[in-house]
């Protein structure tokens, strides 16, 4: 059928649909939702982890197969620096921008790797919001609450909070550096409420909250004259004869050359996991977002945490074909977009957390509840336009521009037609265990961001990623450079290696694929 | 027919992928119609590195120039956000040599009036609109640089929160001007010197200093699992 022929039914229920509240589930409610519906619950995608610090635990098989994958570095590799620095960040997102500018900040020798150009990231793209406890009815403590109910009680408290106490302080250091977000008319900052979360508290810049804040600290880190290595991917580690992180192995994608560098410490932002297509879900996530941060420190010895669960954000377009996987920002159902069925009935509170609003769009899905495109794909309606005849016309455009202008580009207009969306691979919950500096238990590596793992349980709360990578961006180059002058440059080898080969020789070898994974094979081969 | 067939979207683009043929970089190719430009470098068996970032239309990375069928005009995109059709021609834009000032945003005694040293070249600003004509995000970008110039930064800030600092409209200045560049010293000038202090924050800083949530901290901390959760529960 035409395309319009089926948003009817969603032009036809908006008034009768406005109306109608509709409750969170129960606790029980919504775990048998989540375990019969969410993918992190589809035991045929997962295995134990055959050896290293994890072994035993199970993740996705994805997952599993790079971290038991082979370095592409042999025994034999010459280890002659490049480069020698006090902090070596590697990646060039929001937490590796931070953790450099407060590195340098802090007086070390700093020296920023990212794989593409600086910026290009998950978090140029974040579009919802950074969550702060601003508002006079809420406070860290609420947040801090807000986010364990998120996370599933899993977790990690310490982390937490210190990320609530600091996030008012990382958004006054965000402001002076010239971060606009939106206020209020008596200056005061403007919260919204997200998805999960008991009070507003969301601070943001337009729908590019991500992108202007990524514009400020990357013109700052070039102010700064921090020293940049772009198209420059880690491949290992490197460390001492007592396991220490002393630098890292970089490959300069233009002349596919090696570029060794010798660090104090360093500091992997090399954030998540997407472009892995888990369980063959679209994703969210940037070109880059290949997991490589964890196979380099698992490498190393570092215990990974909470790596069996994946955050599945409940709005990625399915149609057009050209925009699959592409994010429809949690704020349209902040602002009261509603989801709708095939048959026009609503069937979950919008604002519910992400996993139990996932799990109620598949299970509409599988029980013959939504609608297909030909390529396969199947979604419910987001009803976009309803938030022009809630609040006025005009409110999609002025509220969501980047939206707009993204299907706008496909000749489709979402402040008239209901979008298509189906859950997209969106965010790695766990990642490496960190403490309250951000480091990992290999002494002097230290890992910020997407790519750590404890603090959000088994469910990131939207909105509190942007504050986490800032937080732990900041305690990660804080920690780093201090200790600049109390240690000396380690030796460089590759004695982590030798151990993880052997240990993998014990297990049946490794999995014979090569990690860290760098890009995505999606260059067609000939024919 | 049951429900299922009948919610099913027509895509013609689907049901008979039409290929096309495209130009890259001088360059003949058959690819499927209305994949994007990136896709459609993928499927032509190319490795795209320079040239990809986000995916998602943020970045910038992708800028490029494509031209189509029979029309002279030489035109800008996104490639991730752009699909292609039969007889487009298109390449990316090389990294292009702009220069950036440096400042200390913090330390800055008259914005308004360093602007003229940190970018001289921004007054003599030629009009010629193809700066705007240039830019995928839509943005007035002439416009914007008049703005700056004459001191309107807050408007500058407004208009320039959609750029993606793809630069594409570097190049085609006459002026020497790199337009996104000084927007950007522009919005941040204008978050840092003119816009209001927001007072409660600095009260929500100070009350987490002092120590004004250390009790109900010290009780929360305390809950075993259960307790936790229950008190979870009457969060609402
Ligand atoms: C579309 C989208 C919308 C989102 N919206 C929000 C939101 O509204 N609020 C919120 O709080 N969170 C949001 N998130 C989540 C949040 O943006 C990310 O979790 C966060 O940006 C991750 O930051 P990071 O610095 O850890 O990683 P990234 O920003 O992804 O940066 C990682 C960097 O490391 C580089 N890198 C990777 N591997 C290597 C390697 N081997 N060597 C060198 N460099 C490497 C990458 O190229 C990249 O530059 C969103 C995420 C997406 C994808
Ligand atoms: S203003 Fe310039 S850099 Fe910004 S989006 Fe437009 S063309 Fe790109
Ligand atoms: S391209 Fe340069 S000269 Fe032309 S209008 Fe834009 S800024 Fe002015
Ligand atoms: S790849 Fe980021 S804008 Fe196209």
């Amino acid at each position: 059928m035409d395309i319009h022929a089926l948003q009817q039914i969603v032009h036809q229920t908006r008034d009768a649909r406005r109306k109608q509240t509709i409750a969170k589930f129960s606790p029980a409610d919504r775990d048998q939702l989540i375990r019969k519906y969410h993918p992190d619950w589809r035991a045929s995608a997962y295995r134990p982890i055959r050896f290293g610090p994890n072994e035993g635990d199970k993740t996705v098989v994805e997952l599993a197969t790079l971290l038991e994958g082979d370095s592409s570095l042999d025994d034999s590799a010459d280890l002659t620096p490049h480069h020698t620095t006090d902090v070596l960040v590697i990646g060039g997102g929001g937490a590796g921008c931070a953790a450099a500018l407060h590195a340098h900040g802090a007086g070390a020798k700093t020296i920023l790797a990212t794989k593409l150009r600086l910026g290009d990231s998950n978090s140029v793209m974040a579009q919802g919001g950074m969550q702060v406890s601003v508002a006079p009815e809420d406070s860290p403590v609420t947040h801090f609450i807000d986010t364990l109910k998120g996370g599933h009680m899993h977790n990690d408290h310490d982390l937490l909070k210190v990320m609530v106490e600091e996030g008012p302080s990382i958004a006054k250091w965000l402001i002076e550096l010239g971060v606009l977000f939106d206020r209020q008319a008596d200056g005061n900052l403007h919260v919204k409420k997200g998805g999960g979360s008991s009070k507003p508290r969301l601070l943001t810049c337009s729908d590019y909250t991500g992108l202007e804040i990524m514009r400020v600290l990357k013109d700052e880190v070039i102010n700064q004259k921090i020293q940049l290595l772009e198209f420059c991917a880690a491949v290992e580690l490197l460390s001492d004869e007592d396991g220490r992180c002393t630098g890292a192995v970089l490959k300069d994608l233009d002349n596919q050359q090696h570029v060794i560098v010798a660090a104090k410490s360093v500091i992997l932002a090399t954030g998540g996991i997407g472009r892995l297509h888990i369980q063959g879900f679209p994703t969210s996530n940037h070109y880059g977002a290949t997991g490589d941060g964890l196979c380099l420190s698992y490498r190393m010895g570092a215990k990974l945490d909470h790596i069996d669960t994946f955050q599945y954000h409940p709005s990625g377009a399915v149609y057009p074909e050209q925009l699959i996987g592409a994010l429809v920002t949690e704020g349209i159902r902040s602002e009261g977009g509603q989801l709708v069925n095939a048959k026009g009935e609503r069937f979950v509170n919008e604002l519910d957390t992400r996993d139990v609003v996932s799990s109620s769009i598949i299970r509409e899905c599988e029980e013959g509840r939504g609608i297909r495109t030909m390529s396969g794909r199947v979604g419910v309606w987001l009803d976009t336009p309803l938030l022009d005849a809630e609040h006025g016309p005009g409110t999609v455009e002025r509220h969501f521009p980047a939206m707009m202008l993204q299907f706008e580009r496909f000749g489709i207009d979402i402040s008239k037609d209901p979008v298509l969306i189906y859950p997209t691979l969106h965010y790695q919950n766990g990642g490496v265990k960190i403490d309250t500096n951000s480091e990992t238990n290999v002494r002097n590596l230290f890992v910020a961001g997407e790519a750590s793992g404890g603090l959000h349980g088994r469910n990131r709360l939207m909105g509190n990623s942007l504050l986490d990578l800032m937080v732990f961006g900041k305690r990660s180059g804080l920690t780093a450079a201090s200790r600049t002058g109390s240690i000396t440059q380690g030796k460089l080898t590759l004695q982590h290696l030798e151990r993880f080969r052997t240990e993998a020789k014990k297990h049946g070898n490794v999995s014979g694929v090569i990690s860290p994974m760098i890009l995505p094979a999606y260059t067609r081969k000939a024919g | 027919m049951n429900q299922e067939d009948i919610n099913v979207i027509d895509q013609p683009e689907v049901l008979k992928p039409r290929m096309v043929t495209i130009d890259i970089s001088g360059k003949k190719y058959e690819v499927p119609e209305g994949v994007t430009v990136i896709k459609a470098m993928w499927y032509a068996g190319q490795e795209v590195v320079r040239g990809v970032g986000c995916l998602g239309g943020f970045c910038g990375a992708c800028a490029t120039y494509y031209r189509t069928k029979d029309d002279p005009k030489v035109r800008t995109c996104l490639a991730c956000q752009t699909a292609v059709q039969d007889g487009m021609s298109f390449t990316m834009m090389p990294p292009f040599p702009a220069r950036k000032a440096l400042y200390d945003i913090q330390k800055l005694q008259d914005p308004k009036q360093d602007l003229f040293n940190l970018y001289p070249e921004a007054p003599l600003c030629r009009n010629c609109n193809a700066c705007t004509e240039a830019c995928p995000q839509k943005i007035d970008v002439r416009e914007g640089v008049w703005k700056a110039v004459f001191g309107d930064f807050q408007s500058v800030s407004e208009m320039f929160m959609d750029c993606v600092m793809c630069g594409l409209c570097t190049p085609v200045c006459i002026a020497d001007i790199a337009p996104n560049l000084v927007a950007l010293y522009v919005s941040r000038a204008q978050g840092v010197h003119f816009t209001a202090k927001p007072a409660r924050l600095d009260t929500r800083i100070k009350e987490i200093t002092d120590g004004r949530f250390n009790d109900e901290w010290r009780k929360i901390l305390a809950m075993n699992e259960k307790e936790l959760a229950e008190y979870c529960a009457t969060v609402k």
